[in-house]
């Protein structure tokens, strides 16, 4: 009964949050892994090899 | 609920960031700083006098702490990321009744983006050593991108669909192999190919470690009881 209510209460979460969580990801991930401008390059240099992101 | 959501990905992506920082200071770093050695030409292999033997040993992570504590700092922004990512895909999950995240099937979800976001781009375009001359970077970025794209949807697919649907989604995973990452016409590296294997190979593990404590610690911290 428990783990029913959890689950209505778990499932009723809006699609705002979502979209907010998607952008937010998003953003984060194309600063430390896609931009190419060479502070923020060079800075995440060492981590882009490590996690094998295309990097130069 | 929702504000949830959004903490358990920045204190997942926190912690699961720190723990891929300290095993790629344990085993990645130590090869890139070695592979660096071969870029610079501080060593040579193939040397001039016909000898294929270069020293074995990577130089200790000097004194250049600045440098290091981007790689955490940049370590913690890419898991955050990715933890906001992976619990939408949760929150859609459970939103539309597939399933019911538990910190044990967390694991899982780790383990597919270790899937989505490494190995299948990894198995076209391997982790680089320093060093390592590849193709254009617009053009690899693209394929990159379009095969996590591809190779996420189609785990979903395979995961979530009902009926003979899931088999589209072995096509997408297959599709960009088919179509190829873009490569050179040559082979143009200089480290020796015993570092470069080595650092793919420690490069893959570590993520896959990261991940998979990223998809444990999102869905605990997001199932977690106050």
């Amino acid at each position: 009964m428990n783990a029913t209510t959890q689950t209505i209460a778990r499932a009723d979460i809006s699609l705002m949050p979502i979209a907010f969580a998607v952008l937010t990801g998003l953003t984060l991930l194309f600063a430390s892994g896609y931009a190419q401008a060479s502070v923020l390059h060079d800075a995440a240099h060492d981590q882009r090899h490590a996690m094998a992101f295309p990097c130069h | 609920m929702n504000q949830k959501l959004l903490t358990s990905a920045v204190f997942a992506g926190v912690a699961a960031g720190l723990i891929a920082a300290v095993l790629q200071f344990m085993f990645v770093i130590p090869a890139l700083l070695e592979g660096e050695l071969f870029e610079t030409g501080a060593r040579v292999h193939f040397g001039a006098d016909g000898s294929p033997e270069s020293d074995r040993g990577a130089p200790g992570l000097g004194g250049e702490w600045g440098r290091h504590l981007m790689t955490v700092g940049f370590n913690i922004v890419t898991y955050v990321g990715f933890g906001f990512l992976l619990l939408a895909a949760m929150a859609v999950a459970e939103m539309r009744g597939l399933t019911k995240i538990t910190p044990r099937q967390g694991l899982i979800w780790g383990l597919a983006g270790f899937i989505a976001i490494q190995l299948a781009p990894a198995f076209g375009l391997p982790p680089e050593l320093p060093g390592t001359p590849a193709a254009e970077i617009g053009p690899r970025q693209a394929w990159w991108l379009g095969t996590l794209v591809a190779t996420a949807l189609g785990l979903w697919l395979i995961a979530f669909a009902r009926g003979p649907i899931a088999v589209v989604g072995i096509v997408l995973i297959l599709v960009p192999h088919l179509i190829g990452a873009p490569h050179l016409d040559g082979y143009f590296g200089v480290s020796p190919p015993e570092l470069s294997a080595e650092f793919a190979t420690l490069s893959l593990g570590t993520s896959a470690a990261g991940w998979t404590a990223l998809g444990f610690l999102c869905a605990w911290f997001w199932t977690r009881e106050l």
